[in-house]
């Protein structure tokens, strides 16, 4: 289970079973029911492809926000959280420990969109104390990938 | 200047690399797909290269004591202690050297005289014969077999032992071939041993990359070997750090007391910057090592599955990061097989034969690439072995 987790986190959401099987010395059947058996317990949640949008025509703007919230009696921060994740703009929502409570990730189309989300959605919410926006300037690395890796494989041909 | 009275004849008759040739037309190939390289395709960890990076900024750019630093020699202790459970002491019986072929070096020419016997299992790493012919001494060729998963038999050792006989290399898990000794096939050749005074090279630079259940075991740990063994690891193959140039020896304080004067004398001391850099990789990075074995494992199960499935019979090595499929049903010879699957599909595999004669009928595959390439390499093998088997 562990090998096929790992490889998958490597390989970023492309699931080729005849490989997988093949680097695990597995049938592919085997490997298929194994994945599936990880997808029915939520172990794995989903596969994602990881785009750099800044080398596209899109424009998408994306937002750390600190909250700080009023934990609710016998809820916690969880009732809070469900109605701040539940919107398709937060990308991720974080509890934290330290200064502020919840770290919120947004995407947006434009700065004032996600401001706007903030002004309107977020900061009014009741349990909400402060809130504080961070817009991403430029993205180096995401999940583990580097963005402009310009490290080659500069091995001789052949070496005994 | 008539330069062939002048130069040393044993030098100049040195088997020179076979397959030279063979290289100078490889790399002359730009689009040629390669399994023939013999270091990993992981680039350091970045804490292992940041550390180096440190050490220069804060202008460690000093030579270091002849034996190493001593906050290296004490990290390398205590790492055999923690993985192996054998002590050494930092102060004399630990040698920092420039990559694990210096020690070798170093080892052969401190204890070998004119004349003296040195046993060397091949196929094998293609250093120990012309060191101990270098240094004198006279190599003999323990030939290990395909049937025997290429390990040292008891009986085949003490067919080559006489009485000249001084020293035993034991290069596991072994470059070429990928064959590793369990500690039970240690554990007989000790019994051979224990009644000699025959010392032992234990080449373990491929330890840490073993696969299977059983973890290595260095010679030094089985019992009554210690006091005869030494042994050389460094942290090119285990770290990514072939560039570095970075290794070393243990070994009892007499013969690393030998060995520290030749390095004095030839190297005077290794590399500052890759014994800092060493430091952090021996302190924080057995996660990195992990994670680079797991990913070997998975790219050496593609790799002898695909040699099995094309017909081709491949034993399953557990060590180091090659296969040594035997390609005999082709009808070539291993140097024949890869000019034309070079020249034919512009693949480079190295013939068996640069490994010692007894390589013949076998090609070294490196699975230190990424399984796409392994892939692709396999898609184009196959093609070249169909067309020409049977």
């Amino acid at each position: 289970m562990d090998d096929i987790l790992r490889i998958l986190d490597k390989e970023q959401g492309v699931v080729d079973i005849n490989k997988i099987s093949r680097m695990l010395g597995l049938s592919e059947e085997e490997v298929s029911e194994k994945i599936k058996s990880l997808e029915a317990d939520h172990i794995i949640t989903g596969y994602k492809t990881i785009v750099n949008w800044d080398k596209t025509d899109r424009e998408v703007v994306r937002a750390l926000i600190d909250l700080r919230v009023t934990p609710q009696r016998g809820e916690g921060f969880d009732k809070v959280a469900e109605r701040i994740y539940k919107y398709p703009q937060v990308r991720a929502l974080y509890l934290m420990s330290g200064a502020y409570d919840l770290s919120v990730v947004i995407e947006g189309k434009t700065m004032k969109e996600v401001a706007l989300f903030v002004a309107q959605k977020l900061a009014p919410m009741e349990s909400v104390v402060s809130t504080a926006t961070h817009f991403v300037l430029k993205k180096y690395k995401e999940e583990g990938i580097i963005f402009e890796d310009d490290e080659k494989d500069t091995r001789q041909v052949i070496t005994l | 200047m008539n330069y062939e009275n002048l130069i040393n004849p044993t030098v100049d008759q040195l088997a020179p690399s076979g397959i030279r040739k063979f290289f100078d037309v490889v790399a002359t190939m730009k689009d040629a797909i390669s399994l023939g390289v013999g270091e990993p395709d992981f680039v350091t960890p970045w804490a292992i290269r940041e550390a180096g990076i440190y050490s220069l900024e804060s202008g460690k750019t000093y030579y270091t004591a002849n034996s190493g630093l001593m906050e290296l020699r004490e990290e390398i202790v205590n790492y055999n202690m923690r993985k192996y459970n054998v002590t050494y002491d930092p102060k004399s019986q630990v040698l920092i050297s420039v990559g694990g072929s210096e020690a070798i070096d170093a080892m052969i020419r401190a204890v070998v005289c004119p004349g003296d016997e040195v046993i060397i299992p091949e196929p094998c790493f293609v250093c120990y014969k012309p060191l101990t012919i270098m240094a004198g001494g006279v190599p003999v060729t323990l030939e290990t077999k395909e049937e025997n998963e290429f390990r040292i038999t008891p009986d085949e050792l003490r067919a080559k032992i006489t009485d000249k006989t001084k020293l035993l290399i034991l290069p596991f898990p072994n470059n070429p071939t990928g064959a590793v000794m369990s500690r039970k096939d240690l554990e007989a050749i000790a019994e051979v041993l224990k009644d000699t005074n025959i010392l032992v090279l234990s080449d373990e630079i491929y330890g840490e990359l073993r696969y299977g259940d059983e973890k290595h075991t260095p010679f030094s740990a089985i019992e009554g070997m210690y006091d005869r063994t030494v042994v050389v690891n460094g942290f090119s193959k285990t770290y990514a750090m072939t560039g570095w140039r970075l290794g070393y020896a243990l070994g009892p304080e007499r013969i690393i007391k030998l060995m520290t004067k030749i390095h004095q004398f030839g190297i005077m001391s290794s590399p500052t910057t890759s014994q800092y850099a060493a430091i952090e990789a021996l302190r924080s990075c057995d996660d990195d090592v992990e994670d680079m074995r797991c990913e070997y494992n998975y790219r050496r199960r593609v790799i002898v599955d695909g040699f099995r499935n094309m017909g081709l019979s491949c034993f399953e090595p557990l060590g180091a990061f090659y296969v040594f499929p035997c390609i005999k049903r082709t009808g070539m010879t291993s140097d024949e097989f890869c000019n034309r699957l070079l020249q034919e599909e512009k693949v480079a595999v190295v013939p068996g034969t640069a490994f010692g004669e007894c390589g013949e009928g076998f090609i070294r595959c490196s699975y230190a690439y990424s399984v796409e390439s392994i892939e692709e390499a396999l898609r184009r093998i196959e093609r070249f072995v169909k067309r020409h088997i049977d």
